[in-house]
């Protein structure tokens, strides 16, 4: 009843908070924070039990690095070996010293000093994956930085855990009573009798044992549970999978997050990668988002308002030191605006690891007891405030730096004959046609990356929101022909294609719609020609799906060709309907009247096809009478 | 007052010397209805029951296209095998184009000795148009000989475009106003350069 009670509660937290704070554009890192700050130190729901569920959900962390090892193809990651030791390594090595020399500066022993400078040196791998992922700027300049950072970061995770405890002031090395779970203090344990270069060996004989099992073994088992054809049974042994990992990597004393990348990155080539993916993902979400619950309910108010200005000091200056080491790094790789700042700002905080680390630094004896306490508190605050930077990041510094690199929204100095707005998948096409095609093509999109991105492969994009007319007027409608509307929000491009028309009536202005309806809301709005998005694809789909169900090709596309020509016509049927009284009785009796046709068309094929206009020239004439 | 409808193919107009011009010049003929058919089906879907409505509505029909493999460019040929239909065209019901008249008006890029006995293709160009003759005979129509420009190809550099043009525009305003004899062209190999023999003076036939 317990567990279950403590479980109704984080779930009810997470239910309730997380779609408020996405609605509200704070991303769901910070929705679990505060959901874990309302039911632990606010209501005090949960409370003594947060240390515990801690331990637990920090296996959401193992999952994700698996689940990020699964997108990264070892080619892939050697390609990246320069950003690793180079970006990554400078940042552990740099943020470390500086904070050490803080720390001594403040007063610390050294040991201390270099333990925490350390420990803080790590950011968050879960808050900033996770919102680079769900801000899709994990494939950006400053996205993949970042994330080579971090993956830096977990790997140094493992010369800590040995190094810590030689830290230990008096040199007492206490038994490691607090560490657990992620860095699985307590792991090098079973091979502590044995000698150094013992224990080595079996460390490597481990990864290189995750390597070849998942190389050659792991896929012959998957493929014999897959042809079980039980769901669950593939699920159970996904996260067999990723449990046994963690606990062999716990067993030899390595990172289990480390260890499971290892083998997300081995079985990133295979086959059933899709279903594995699928598999985890949702319990990486959970746990993750029970692990942030976790964080935000463990923080510990009554010292936070004792001494409110030195935590609250404490974190910004700590954010402050890491923002100022990352900065100069991405001057120092070269990153350009935008990413640097995303690179900088996002990875400011520290990490999850930082409360692993803590646990084994106190058991050792590095720390003292108030140090700890406080700095854990002040950990959990630069986590807290993470979410607070990427929105920084997000509406102020992207726009500014998008529109401050000689692209502002007025200074468009090219005339086209064509303007494109919105460069989404498909605006992209639209464009790319038009412009290889040899036309001068001026493209308006809202989205910094995006803009960022096109420039990067050599394709000049303005930043503007298309709907704005003195943005819109800035792009040389004026002299334009051709105006294509390809903006995501339905409304939005209605609003747009309406101003244009009514402001500029010797543009054409073809437009991408959502569906028939939106196709008759853009042609009152004024445009030229509106053609639903997906019709044209689809039918080519369906045109094929037709050959593979045993239809002659030429076969194929003469239905495709009969279905696209009455479903125009239906198209046209229908305006005056809709028009007229929107989704009524007559424009629904109409509906049904021309799919009973559409469906005495299609269905018609020997014989009896009279109705089809490109068929019927292909039918032999009756027997006796061809030549009279 | 006759209707003639003048059906153009041509897949590359942009690059054509010669049939471009003209078709510009039968588009600015009254009493004319000019159709290109690459530009109102580039995706080959022809509409059936449109086209088979232009043909009731007109007497005289030119196929106006370069001679491509001693036949037409492949959209007139899909417009013959859709349009022709049988019940409309031929057979024992099909006798909607009974009594109009059909022609080619085309450009070879070989020049007139080409199309001989002794030539080339051994055979005059209007035995090498038999197919469109058979059909105009299995539609009831009347098939009048072709109207074409030899080797156009040099046709613009010795200044025989204009010339030609003038004759198109002369045949197709003759055609429209009934004053052009049709049994005459019928049964002759070419029409051009002996086309005043067809035009009549005086009174429409």
């Amino acid at each position: 009843m317990e567990l279950l009670s403590a479980a109704f509660v984080y779930l009810c937290a997470a239910v309730i908070a997380v779609p408020i704070a996405n609605r509200l554009g704070l991303g769901s890192v910070l929705g679990y924070l505060i959901a874990g700050v309302v039911i632990g130190p606010v209501i005090g729901l949960v409370g003594s039990e947060t240390t515990d569920v801690q331990h637990f959900a920090e296996f959401g962390v193992v999952m994700m690095l698996f689940l990020v090892g699964l997108e990264l193809k070892p080619a892939m990651l050697w390609k990246m070996r320069q950003q690793l030791i180079g970006l990554g390594g400078l940042q552990v090595v740099g943020t470390t010293a500086v904070l050490a020399g803080f720390g001594i500066a403040f007063g610390l022993a050294w040991q201390s000093a270099l333990a925490l400078g350390m420990i803080l040196a790590l950011s968050s791998t879960a808050i900033v994956l996770q919102t680079l992922n769900e801000k899709g700027w994990l494939k950006t300049q400053g996205g993949q930085s970042s994330f080579s950072v971090l993956l830096t970061q977990d790997i140094a995770v493992i010369p800590m855990l040995a190094v810590l405890p030689l830290l230990a002031l008096g040199g007492s090395h206490g038994a490691d009573s607090h560490g657990d779970g992620h860095g699985g203090g307590h792991g090098g344990e079973a091979l502590a009798s044995l000698p150094g270069w013992v224990q080595m060996l079996v460390i490597l004989a481990v990864i290189a044992a995750i390597i070849i099992a998942g190389r050659h073994l792991l896929r012959p088992i998957f493929r014999f549970i897959a042809e079980a054809r039980l769901r669950e049974i593939f699920t159970a042994t996904a996260l067999l999978l990723v449990i046994g990992i963690a606990l062999l990597m716990d067993f030899v004393g390595l990172s289990p997050a480390l260890g499971t990348f290892l083998a997300g990155v081995v079985l990133s080539d295979s086959d059933y990668r899709h279903e594995l993916e699928a598999d985890i993902e949702p319990f990486k979400g959970l746990l993750l988002g029970l692990f942030f619950l976790t964080v935000g309910a463990g923080i510990d108010f009554n010292l936070l308002f004792g001494a409110p200005l030195v935590i609250v000091g404490l974190a910004l200056g700590l954010m402050a030191v890491k923002f100022a080491v990352l900065f100069g790094l991405g001057m120092l790789f070269k990153l350009q605006g935008a990413d640097r700042w995303l690179f900088a700002l996002g990875l400011a905080q520290a990490g999850e690891f930082a409360f692993v680390l803590f646990g084994i630094a106190s058991g050792s004896g590095v720390f003292e007891r108030d140090l700890l306490q406080t700095m854990t508190l002040v950990v959990a605050i630069s986590m807290l405030l993470t979410p607070a930077l990427f929105i920084f990041y997000e509406k102020v510094v992207a726009p500014r730096a998008v529109a401050s690199s000689d692209r502002e929204p007025d200074a468009i100095d090219s005339r086209g004959r064509v303007v494109v707005a919105g460069m989404g998948r498909y605006g992209q096409i639209v464009s790319r046609m038009l412009m290889t095609s040899g036309y001068d093509v001026v493209i308006l999109d809202h989205d910094p990356q995006t803009i960022d991105n096109l420039h990067r492969i050599g394709i000049r994009t303005f930043y503007g929101d298309a709907t704005r007319p003195d943005l819109l007027h800035g792009t040389g409608l004026d002299d334009a022909d051709v105006f294509i509307a390809a903006v995501d929000d339905r409304d939005k491009q209605t609003l747009m294609v309406e101003h244009v028309a009514k402001t500029y009536p010797k543009v054409k202005i073809l437009a991408r719609a959502r569906d028939r309806h939106h196709v008759y809301e853009l042609e009152n709005a004024g445009a030229h020609y509106a053609e639903r998005e997906v019709f044209e694809g689809a039918l080519s789909l369906g045109r094929q799906a037709l050959v593979e169900l045993g239809r002659h090709p030429y076969r194929a596309r003469s239905k495709a060709q009969e279905f696209r020509h009455h479903d125009l016509a239906m198209l046209d049927d229908l305006r005056t309907n809709y028009n007229d009284g929107g989704v009524d009785k007559s424009y629904i009796d109409a509906m049904r009247a021309h799919s009973e046709t559409m469906f005495e068309i299609m269905r018609a094929d020997r014989g009896e096809d009279r109705h089809e206009r490109t068929e019927r020239g292909w039918n032999p004439p009756p027997k006796g009478d061809a030549t009279l | 007052m006759a209707k003639v409808l003048v059906l153009f193919a041509h897949p590359r107009p942009d690059r054509s010397e010669v049939n471009l011009p003209l078709f510009q010049t039968a588009q600015s003929v009254q009493g004319v209805t000019a159709k290109d058919l690459y530009a109102e089906y580039p995706d080959f879907g022809i509409d059936v029951d449109r086209e088979q409505a232009l043909l009731v509505a007109h007497d005289v029909i030119v196929f106006q296209h370069p001679l491509y493999w001693y036949s037409t460019p492949s959209i007139l040929k899909e417009w013959q095998d859709l349009v022709l239909e049988h019940g409309f065209a031929y057979g024992l019901h099909g006798k909607a184009l009974r009594g109009k008249t059909l022609f080619n008006a085309l450009t070879t890029g070989a020049k007139p000795e080409a199309y001989s006995a002794d030539g080339m293709n051994h055979a005059d160009l209007r035995s090498l148009l038999a197919p469109f003759e058979k059909t105009a005979d299995l539609c009831g129509m009347r098939y009048l000989a072709p109207f074409v420009m030899f080797g156009a190809g040099r046709a613009d550099e010795e200044n025989r475009l204009n010339i030609h043009r003038n004759a198109y525009d002369d045949l197709l305003k003759a055609l429209v106003a009934d004053r052009f004899d049709l049994e005459k062209a019928s049964s002759a190999a070419v029409l051009t350069d002996v086309l005043d023999d067809f035009i009549l003076k005086g009174e429409a036939v």
